[in-house]
């Protein structure tokens, strides 16, 4: 009678990988609406491209690398990382964007580097800093909210605009961008950029028609944006698939670095909750940053890593020549984690100290 | 610093707990077997009782097989304060003595006592103690380890070490958490036997002396609290503390840090914190043995999981095999793909390899679980989650040691502690990965043994080959020594007169003449040991010396011939004596040989060498020789040796008779002595020079004097032969 051997454990708590990378995507649904109701399907759409590109760039790859791609795709990790890119970039960029974005990510960051649980950077930052660099010009054309564009368009010019350029009735992607007052609309980020730079003072650019002025100093669309990933975030929490310490500690070091500034200067300087739901801080926190294989993983070490990102955040958007920054500074701490590891260890059961002092250690 | 037990009791009074860190939460399961009162089972037909059951060494095995024992009979002795003896679990015989299975992960089969029982459950003498407070400590002590009480929570280290310590014990924790899913034995043991646990802690008390006890019991059995709340109501001394539901909260170092935050230091014990911890079947057994006098031969044990039909706890003797216990519980193996035995939890449980594996002491659960009660087998690539890292009680970092276990850098596993994972399975269990990690860690820790036990091998090796080598150049440097000062004599001796020469000459004399008569009474005088060893002693210095310089010692031999003759040639009778000299330092050690060896002898060596001696007689020297010669099989160059040497000297005494009878002659005469010949002895190296001129009646007397010779050689060249066989073996 041969009997089964395994080793002890015998039993298993019932999530593997695979469940908790369709957690993460099952909380990014709330912020994925507010983007769609904002900025119409185009989000859909890269989405559903990006989706595509990272199955069939994975599944290729790791045949050529030999591997059982079917158990590997299981663990939605490629499709997690495609979404992330695919909600970053402008939802009408052309169709080649996505699909050479996606491609990098995956190919290129991920599985060049070795596949799950080996690359040293954020699949999803890395390609969008890649697309960012390269093409400037259609990572920047941000489409205004669908209440203050001049051309609404549906599903269908969607789809055109994204494959074509041009939308179903013949509106180029410049005029489709145009918002109500006749001038080509951009993110409220980029918006108080601009205005600051041509002189505006932070006060006079927050009377812009694109920051509610109900809430001082929230882009309407943003705001909810933002809002709707910080649901998604917080259910994550809950059902313990992320630590508290990257999102807690990310926050909180813009948060802190943004008030110092702004209580020195209210002019120059935007405001705490300007920076905290303008941009992309609110899903870098919960979504991005907390990508397990390319952040620290010591609970000390996330708490260094999270409020250093948020410093870098704050440092390149104010003085830094990009709008927003959380892609860069995620990249800048990705380097860094091994670093941070090496320092942040605990201390162990037993010992006095976590110096690392070889010992005579044959002791069952 | 460690908190004072002032600041403990506090704490405990106002019925505050701390916590450990990390912890999982895994579905209890333990409904399935808790139930019912623990049963008894039928007495098996075989049982097998491994002789170690502990940590420490085994035991002195005391019985035969075919012996007959009774129940409870003493089957090892314990020589050894770290070995614990076993017992007989039921009467009958002694079938076999041998390598069975053993309850172990590898399955690899130890030494087993296997009895048949003869179903008469007859018990031996028993001897309890029920004075024991009145007794000496050591001898309360000495009734424990010979109840072959070891601990049986899980470790199994042997009790009565446990219960003497050298320090002040703060607390004595009894441990009835019982923390793992499915296991219930400790649970039914202390709701239907807290008495006698009670008891149990009552002599621990009486040894150790602690200034409190705690009795540590999970929240999720509130039966066995109630009981052993009733049980310790009369000491408020003791305190029955309930602890929450968390594994590994019944961990040693984990319980010791919920009830009193104080760690067990890094390769220390419980001890050093004034802490001692013993398990609740121990106390159970510990009564048993003081007050009944009964040895450890039965202990409670779970048999659950859902391929078993009737779960629940039994009354199970020790060497009873899991076969016994899973058919008196009717399992089935429909849900199980493969057979699936696990002895222990789910979580720190192992694989069986057979069902014959016996119950040891430590066994407290067999677990039958089907095929979606067990993880499956699907490793995936780590994803640095730390989920591992955030339940593991001992604070370690699990992704680091497989990172670095996995690589082999076993260097690196080691500063990160390797060594002080408990390997309670938490991490294993949450990863998401579904790697097993702590099979990792531990070919990791088994692979860093091994290294250890290597270098510690080659450490030696080393100290004793370099102590070699000092010792084989003092040899050869005290031998160098030796020769030089010979050769110092030798020049003295031969720049100097031959004062002593008449002295010289009558000790050869004399010295032929004795040898001549132990050469006949050789037979009769028995062999004396003293002088045995001796003669083999200096047979085996013989022989190391001479196979080292057999050669040499041959040509050297020749050179100290020419010298000699050539002595001879320029002085008279004078010279003999040098001659003398200089032959009895080269063949200092074939003199004692032949002394000593004239005096050992065996029975054959007598009638081969009285038979060879009879042949002599009749032949001449040459042919004695020759014989003798051919006679010699094994070591050839040490015989030729040896037998020159005593050639020599038979001819130097009988050429030195002969000098001083030529001096004579010549100083009566005053004839020129002749020129010195070639030596008279038909031995090819020999190169003594004889005066030819002799008498008739010297001749006989040469004769008979070669005679005796030849026999005495042929006698030590036989001795000589069974001492080289014998010595053949021993190094040189």
């Amino acid at each position: 009678m041969r009997f089964r051997l395994a080793s002890s454990p015998h039993q298993h708590i019932r999530r593997d990988t695979g469940q908790v990378m369709r957690l993460v995507i099952l909380a990014m649904v709330p912020g994925i609406l507010m983007q769609t109701w904002f900025f119409g399907w185009g989000t859909i759409i890269q989405i559903v491209l990006a989706v595509i590109t990272a199955i069939v760039t994975e599944a290729v790859i790791l045949e050529l690398r030999k591997r059982d791609f079917e158990r590997a795709l299981k663990d939605y990790s490629a499709v997690l990382a495609a979404m992330l890119l695919a909600v970053s970039i402008p939802p009408f960029a052309p169709w080649w964007v996505i699909v050479i974005g996606t491609f990098f990510a995956i190919g290129v960051v991920k599985q060049l580097y070795g596949g799950l649980g080996f690359n040293v950077f954020n699949p999803a930052m890395a390609a969008y800093v890649m697309l960012l660099v390269s093409f400037p010009v259609q990572m920047t054309q941000w489409l205004p909210p669908v209440n203050l564009a001049q051309y609404s368009h549906d599903f269908m010019d969607a789809l055109y605009a994204i494959f074509t350029d041009f939308s179903v009735e013949g509106f180029s992607l410049a005029q489709l961008q145009t918002g109500i007052d006749g001038v080509t609309m951009a993110t409220g980020l980029d918006t108080v950029k601009t205005a600051m730079a041509q002189g505006l003072t932070y006060s006079e650019t927050i009377e812009l028609p694109i920051f509610d002025s109900v809430i001082f100093g929230l882009s309407v669309a943003s705001s909810w944006i933002s809002l709707g990933y910080l649901l998604g975030g917080l259910y994550l929490l809950k059902q313990k698939v992320i630590n508290w310490h990257i999102p807690v500690s990310m926050i909180t070091g813009l948060f802190i670095c943004s008030l110092i500034m702004s209580l020195v200067d209210n002019d120059l300087y935007p405001s705490s909750l300007f920076h905290l739901f303008n941009g992309s801080i609110i899903i870098g926190a919960f979504f991005i940053a907390t990508d397990p294989v390319s952040a620290s993983t010591t609970n000390k070490g996330r708490i260094i890593f999270g409020a250093a990102i948020g410093v870098w955040v704050y440092i390149i958007r104010e003085w830094g020549g990009y709008p927003d920054a959380v892609a860069f500074a995620v990249l800048i701490m990705n380097m860094a984690v091994p670093l941070i590891d090496y320092y942040t260890r605990p201390r162990t059961y037993g010992h006095t100290s976590n110096k690392r002092v070889p010992e005579d250690k044959a002791k069952s | 610093m460690q908190n004072s037990f002032e600041d403990i009791m506090e704490k405990l009074d106002n019925h505050e707990l701390w916590d450990f860190p990390g912890g999982v939460f895994p579905a209890e399961r333990k409904t399935l077997s808790n139930q019912t009162p623990i049963g008894k089972l039928a007495i098996p037909a075989r049982l097998y009782v491994t002789v170690k059951q502990h940590i420490g060494v085994e035991g002195q095995i005391i019985v035969d097989v075919g012996q007959k024992v009774l129940k409870g009979q003493a089957l090892t002795k314990s020589m050894n304060p770290f070995a614990v003896p076993i017992h007989a679990p039921t009467s009958g015989e002694i079938a076999a003595i041998h390598k069975h299975v053993s309850a172990h992960p590898s399955g690899f089969p130890e030494l087993t006592i296997e009895i048949s029982s003869d179903q008469e459950d007859r018990w031996t003498k028993l001897f309890p103690q029920i004075d024991y407070q009145n007794q000496p400590t050591m001898q309360v002590l000495t009734a424990i380890c010979d109840a072959g009480i070891s601990g049986m929570g899980g470790a199994g280290f042997p009790t009565h070490i446990k219960s003497s310590p050298k320090k002040d014990i703060d607390f004595l924790i009894i441990n009835g958490i019982e923390c793992e899913p499915y296991i219930t034995s400790d649970d039914r043991l202390m709701r239907e036997h807290a008495w006698q646990i009670r008891q149990g802690i009552d002599i621990l008390c009486h040894l150790l002396k602690p200034k409190h006890v705690l009795i540590g019991i999970e929240h999720n059995k509130p039966e066995a609290i109630e009981a052993l709340q009733v049980a310790c109501r009369e000491n408020t001394n003791y305190r029955v503390c309930i602890i929450p539901t968390k594994y590994p909260a019944g961990g040693e170092k984990q319980l010791i840090q919920v009830l009193t935050n104080r760690e067990v230091p890094a390769q220390g014990l419980p001890v050093d914190v004034g802490v001692i911890m013993h398990n609740v079947g121990t106390c159970f057994a510990i009564a048993d043995a003081i007050f009944s006098g009964k040895p450890l031969i039965e202990r409670v044990v779970t048999v659950t999981g859902e391929a078993v039909e009737n779960p629940g706890n039994m009354w199970a003797l020790i060497g009873t095999p899991v076969s016994d216990l899973l058919a008196h519980c009717n399992y089935k193996q429909t849900g199980q793909n493969r057979p699936n035995i696990i002895m222990g939890g789910p979580m720190m449980g192992f694989s069986v390899t057979s069902d014959l594996v016996p119950v040891v002491k430590t066994t407290n659960c067999i677990l039958a679980p089907t095929d979606n009660e067990i993880a499956g087998n699907n490793e995936q690539p780590c994803i640095r989650c730390s989920a591992c890292a955030d339940v593991c009680p001992a604070s370690l970092l699990p992704q680091q040691l497989f990172w670095h276990s996995k690589a082999k850098e076993l260097d690196k596993a080691q500063d990160y502690n390797l060594f002080d994972c408990i390997e309670c399975g938490a991490c294993a269990y949450v990863c998401p990965s579904e790697i097993p990690l702590v099979h990792y860690y531990r070919i990791a820790k088994s692979e860093i043994r091994v290294e250890q036990e290597d270098k510690q091998k080659s450490d030696k090796a080393r100290e004793r080959f370099e102590k070699r080598e000092a010792r084989l150049i003092a040899e050869q440097q005290a031998r160098d020594e030796k020769h030089r000062l010979a050769a110092q004599a030798r020049k003295q001796a031969m720049a100097s007169n031959g004062n002593t020469a008449k002295d010289k000459i009558a000790a050869a004399l004399a010295r032929a003449k004795a040898k001549k008569q132990n050469a006949s009474i050789v037979n009769e005088k028995p062999i004396d040991p003293t002088e045995v060893t001796l003669a083999d002693k200096s047979v085996q210095e013989v022989k190391t010396d001479e196979s080292n310089t057999s050669t040499k010692a041959a040509s050297s031999n020749q050179r100290v011939q020419a010298a000699i003759t050539r002595a001879k040639a320029k002085k008279a009778a004078a010279e003999v004596t040098i001659t003398q000299t200089e032959l009895k330092n080269k063949i200092n050690t074939g003199q004692i040989i032949e002394n000593k060896r004239e005096i050992k002898h065996q029975g054959n060596d007598v009638k081969f060498a009285s038979k060879q001696a009879s042949e002599v007689k009749m032949k001449d020297q040459a042919d004695v020789n020759h014989s003798l010669h051919t006679a010699d099989v094994s070591p050839q160059p040490q015989k030729q040796v040896i037998t020159d040497s005593k050639q020599l000297k038979i001819t130097t005494a009988v050429a030195k008779a002969k000098a001083k009878h030529e001096a004579q002659k010549i100083a009566n005469s005053q004839d020129v002595p002749n020129p010195v010949p070639a030596a008279k002895v038909n031995s090819p190296q020999t190169n003594i020079s004889v005066e030819p001129a002799k008498t008739q009646e010297q001749q006989i007397d040469m004769k008979k004097r070669r005679i005796a010779a030849a026999v005495a050689k042929a006698k030590a060249k036989k001795s000589a032969q069974i001492e080289a066989t014998s010595k053949k073996d021993k190094p040189s």
